[in-house]
């Protein structure tokens, strides 16, 4: 019988005790820097480097990874809340949450550091790469002008061409605009080969897709305008970005299914020569590779629309690190990324990994289908260089009503009266909340 | 009486093709990932043929090995067995007392297990997560084992509750007579006497606790104490480009619990059919 | 006088002892459902980014939330799945039960076969359906197997590109969602079944009932409360499904294949809105609960009939 009034208390001791237990415990803590971060593809490649760095400083460096994004995401926002950010991670959020981040103490300024030596840092690398870590005296967030992170690669989003496949429909040239891009569609169908695929489950990337021909079409003060609410949604030049995507639908140019496709399903169909366009990131040279090592394409940008305007797609730093403001370590988490973003250790993981430098010098290292990416980069935008951006709800009923149009269940004069509604009522709100 | 027999065999028959025809739906998917596990990346794609034409098991040792599955596997059976054991424990506790004890709010004690399943736990993961770490919780092992035990807590002890109302008390009267204590009857007595739907609760709770990765995700961090689905999904991420050894890792990560339910599924039988969700 | 006030010791220990049998249970349920429970319900009334201050705003992110189409719409879905759970799942899940519960050869071979669905995970299962319906051609043939199947037996004109035409793509996953979870109500009602007396069919069959007037009067009757219960668990388990709809549609065709849970993880972690995110957390715990209700009002009279 005691024994089981002994075990009965020892469960509950247990599950007392753990508490206990757990509050007592110091946090571990460790001369080591910590990092987080969310890049599967690229974990082997920093923990070399983190190992290397060891070596050569004696500094420990920690990596630990969160997969898939939405998860890392996740993960921070809850760390920041428990204050228990580590020493180095990434934000993965809008420009208006990273600002944030920013105005609560838990990035570090770099500036100076960039700065220091006569900006030696700075020009170091790409200015578009650095682009998305900057502030500058204009924004609209209230944030200290400035560079606030550390940019580990260089990525744009553009188009890629089965070369094998356009041959095979006897397409001779590379269509640069978009009626010559529909014909090509035309006679790939003609062979029963697939037109554009790409992984629009992942809807930001439809939504990087209508943003380039919004470029091409009205140019950026008018998206600008109208992301101020000054130019609605019924605009005709915004009716043309909808119409894009009627087009496209009826001529057949989209691969089946287009619209839920995960991106790697996508970059699959592409590898394995089911589609003869995709529309993905650079990050897609080493994706093919693995799949299929003599697949023969190459890249190019969106068929411009308008010809009177450049094609503007998206691109700037792939992935940036920051440093964590409240780090006890954070002179030495800074040296690490110093470290991590010169020359060597760049070009490094560019051949590993086969994504862009975001260091200049390192460019030399790159196989031959990413210089096609690296020679457009001066074409590139992206939302977080942005003055202004939409409104999240206006953006997902923009995201929503391209879906609705590709897959022909409403007109784009539709979506555009519905994206509008939304776009008036949040704006309503946002007065209100002032 | 000719024409009977062919009847009844024209039945057998057509119940033998429904039942296997869903049978063969069932099997599918296990059959197609241990068909992908063994082949290679070139010929995945072009290898039309049911059986693969070339059998490679290597894939096994390299996602064995690449995916670091030993530690993984080892958190996992550590994770399922505690949390198993935990709940049986602490929920047969607690569904005797609101079976047999009485005390003041006893039912209410009950609603608010009942209340607790209409819950969806996604919504809460950042006030979780807040709270693990006052507790100093996050990136352990038992702040893990806890919240799962957690989650398993309101199914297990309602329907053990079910089990013991349906539960004759002739036996445990009789040991009560016998001068045992409470805590003698429940351990005894009534626990034995529900071995089956403790079945039950090992298995639903088990396979729970094997195929769980979000709460995972958002409260572990080291390496050493992730289980096989954390371990499973950066796999997948790394190696969606590698179908071959995507696949040798999701079907070493299916295995065990197929196994447990071989092992366990007649003691579901029998423990559904004692009572355990007749209520 | 004294040994009255012995007594009452007694019993208020005897009290106390029955509430150290549910003191664990009750302990960890408070710490980590309650407390995050409240934590939920408080900030369902602020506006929060995730970071930064928190906006106290009252009942205005409910006001919102009862014009928000989308979230009503992902209600409505989610609804859909289950209808569909409640009638095919089940009532194939029952089926396959009634088959088994008779001497047939390969019973045992069954029993395990059926199971295996609910053993695999749903990111494996959304994998391979995504590729059995996938609608895609690789030089003029069918990719996906459904497609491929349809073509080949000539049946052209029904192939469909599945996932992404609105009026599949709910039914596809709500179809996949049942294939998953049969296995657990075929168990659970094969069980019943054995539960029920043997003697009660011989007794039919002796006053010449016919198979069919011996389900209706014997077998049903005596699964009701076995039914209940996995109608129950159905409803709580369909209702709150969201990984398959992740695993096959991605983040979904337009809104038609939106459920609350996906909604509540898109408010957290794509527009941002916490609090938002919150009030739908606090409004879908409300409608599970009152739908539990009803189904135990409901269980409650058809136990009494």
């Amino acid at each position: 019988m005691k024994k089981i009034i002994a075990l009965v208390l020892l469960v509950v001791m247990a599950v007392v005790g753990c508490f206990f237990w757990g509050c007592g415990k110091k946090p571990v803590n460790t001369n080591e820097i910590l990092i987080w971060h969310w890049m599967t593809d690229r974990h082997q490649a920093f923990e070399t480097l983190a190992q290397q760095y060891s070596e050569q400083t004696g500094v420990a460096i920690k990596i630990q990874l969160f997969a898939p994004p939405d998860t890392y995401s996740q993960r921070i926002t809850a760390s920041a809340q428990a204050n228990t950010l580590p020493d180095i991670f990434g934000i993965l959020d809008k420009k208006e949450i990273f600002a944030d981040f920013i105005k609560y103490g838990l990035v570090a300024d770099l500036t100076d550091e960039y700065k220091k030596d006569d900006g030696a840092w700075e020009q170091a690398m790409f200015p578009k790469a650095l682009e998305v870590n900057r502030f500058t005296a204009d924004n609209i967030y209230d944030v200290k002008p400035g560079i606030y992170g550390v940019p580990i690669d260089v990525t744009n989003i553009q188009m890629l061409y089965n070369k094998d496949l356009l041959e095979k429909a006897g397409v001779k040239e590379v269509p640069r605009t978009f009626d010559q891009f529909l014909a090509a569609v035309k006679k790939l169908n003609s062979v029963g080969i697939s037109g554009l695929v790409s992984g629009w489950g992942e809807i930001w990337l439809a939504d990087a897709f209508a943003s380039n021909y919004a470029f091409n079409i009205m140019g950026e003060q008018k998206i600008m305008d109208t992301y101020q609410g000054k130019v609605p949604y019924t605009d005709p030049d915004w009716l043309k970005v909808f119409r894009v995507f009627k087009t496209l639908s009826e001529a057949g140019a989209f691969a089946e299914g287009v619209v839920t496709k995960p991106n790697k399903e996508a970059e699959q169909d592409f590898a394995l020569g089911r589609a003869a366009f995709a529309y993905n990131g650079s990050w897609c040279v080493n994706v093919y590779h693995d799949m299929n090592p003599d697949l023969n394409y190459s890249a190019m940008l969106p068929p411009k629309m308008n010809p009177d305007r450049p094609m503007k797609i998206w691109g700037g730093a792939g992935s940036s690190f920051v440093v964590n403001e409240q780090s006890a370590k954070k002179e030495q988490a800074i040296a690490f990324l110093k470290w991590l973003s010169a020359e060597k250790q760049q070009a490094y993981l560019a051949r590993e990994t086969r994504n862009l430098p975001a260091n200049r010098k390192a460019l030399a290292a790159i196989p031959e289908v990413l210089s096609d990416f690296a020679k457009v980069m001066d074409n590139t935008t992206h939302p977080t260089i942005w003055k202004y951006n939409e409104l999240p709800k206006v953006t997902e009923a923009f995201d929503k009503g391209l879906q609705s149009i590709v897959i022909g269940e409403k007109t784009p004069k539709q979506v555009a009266e519905e994206v509008q509604k939304v776009k008036e009522r949040e704006m309503e709100k946002q007065r209100n909340r002032q | 009486m000719n024409g009977y027999i062919i009847r009844r065999n024209m039945r057998y028959f057509v119940l033998h093709l429904f039942l296997m025809s869903v049978a063969v739906t069932c099997l599918f998917p296990l059959f197609y990932m241990i068909r992908c596990s063994v082949m290679d990346n070139q010929t995945i794609f072009t290898d039309k043929g049911i059986l693969p034409s070339v059998v490679n098991f290597g894939n096994y040792a390299t996602a064995w090995v690449d995916g670091n599955f030993g530690t993984f596997f080892f958190n996992s059976m550590l994770y399922t067995t505690s949390v198993v054991i935990g709940i049986v424990v602490i929920s047969s506790m607690a569904a005797y007392a609101f079976s047999r004890l009485s005390f003041p709010g006893r039912d209410w004690f009950y609603y608010m297990f009942v209340i607790a399943m209409m819950i969806p736990l996604p919504g809460s993961f950042v006030p979780l997560f807040v709270l693990m770490n006052k507790l100093h919780l996050t990136n352990t092992k038992i702040g893990y084992i806890l919240c799962m035990i957690n989650v398993g807590l309101s199914l297990s002890v309602i329907l053990l509750k079910t089990f013991f109302d349906k539960m004759p008390s002739d036996l445990e009267d009789a040991a009560r007579i016998d001068g045992c204590t409470k805590w003698q009857i429940w351990w005894n007595v009534a626990l034995p006497l529900a071995r089956p739907a403790v079945a039950v609760i090992v298995i639903f709770n088990a396979l729970n606790v094997w195929n769980e990765f979000i709460l995972a995700q958002l409260l572990l961090s080291e390496e050493v104490h992730m289980p096989l689905q954390v371990g499973l999904m950066k796999f997948i991420n790394v190696h969606t480009v590698n179908y071959p050894i995507m696949m040798a890792g999701l079907t070493i990560a299916a295995v065990p619990i197929i196994l447990l339910y071989l092992a366990m599924q007649k003691h579901i039988i029998k423990g559904l059919s004692s009572g355990a969700v007749v209520g | 006088m004294a040994k009255r006030q012995k007594m009452s010791s007694i019993k208020l220990a005897d009290i106390s002892e029955n509430y150290l049998f549910i003191l664990p249970a009750v302990i960890i349920f408070a710490i980590f459902y309650i407390y995050p429970f409240i934590d939920i319900i408080n900030l369902s009334l602020h506006e929060w980014k995730g970071i930064g201050p928190k906006v106290f705003v009252g009942l205005r992110n409910f006001k919102e939330l009862m014009s928000d189409k989308i979230w009503w719409k992902s209600i409505w879905n989610a609804t859909y799945i289950t209808l569909w759970a409640l009638t095919f799942q089940n009532v194939l899940a029952f089926m396959l039960a009634l088959a088994c519960d008779r001497e047939i050869r390969f019973k045992k071979f069954y029993r395990v076969v059926f199971f295996i669905p609910p053993v695999l995970s749903q990111v494996v299962v959304g994998l391979i359906w995504r590729w059995i319906l996938n609608a895609g051609k690789q030089d003029g043939q069918y990719i996906g197997l459904l497609n491929h199947l349809l073509d080949s037996i000539g049946l052209h004109h029904l192939t469909n590109d599945w996932l992404s035409d609105p009026a599949t793509a709910l039914t596809c996953i709500a179809i996949v969602h049942c294939w998953m979870g049969f296995g657990w109500g075929f168990i659970m009602l094969l069980a019943g079944l054995q539960t029920i007396d043997k003697q009660l069919y011989e007794a039919a069959k002796v006053d010449g009932a016919s198979s069919w007037s011996t389900f209706w009067n014997v077998t049903i009757p005596m699964m009701v409360p076995v039914i209940l219960v996995v109608v129950i668990l159905t409803v709580l388990g369909s209702m709150q499904a969201f990984i398959l709809v992740l695993s096959m549609v991605g983040q979904g065709l337009v809104h038609h294949t939106d459920v609350p849970v996906t909604r509540i993880l898109g408010a957290m972690q794509g527009t941002k809105e916490f609090g938002y995110a919150c009030a739908m957390g606090v409004n879908f715990a409300i409608i599970l609960i009152a739908v539990s209700a009803l189904m135990k009002m409901g269980s409650n009279k058809l136990k009494q009939a």
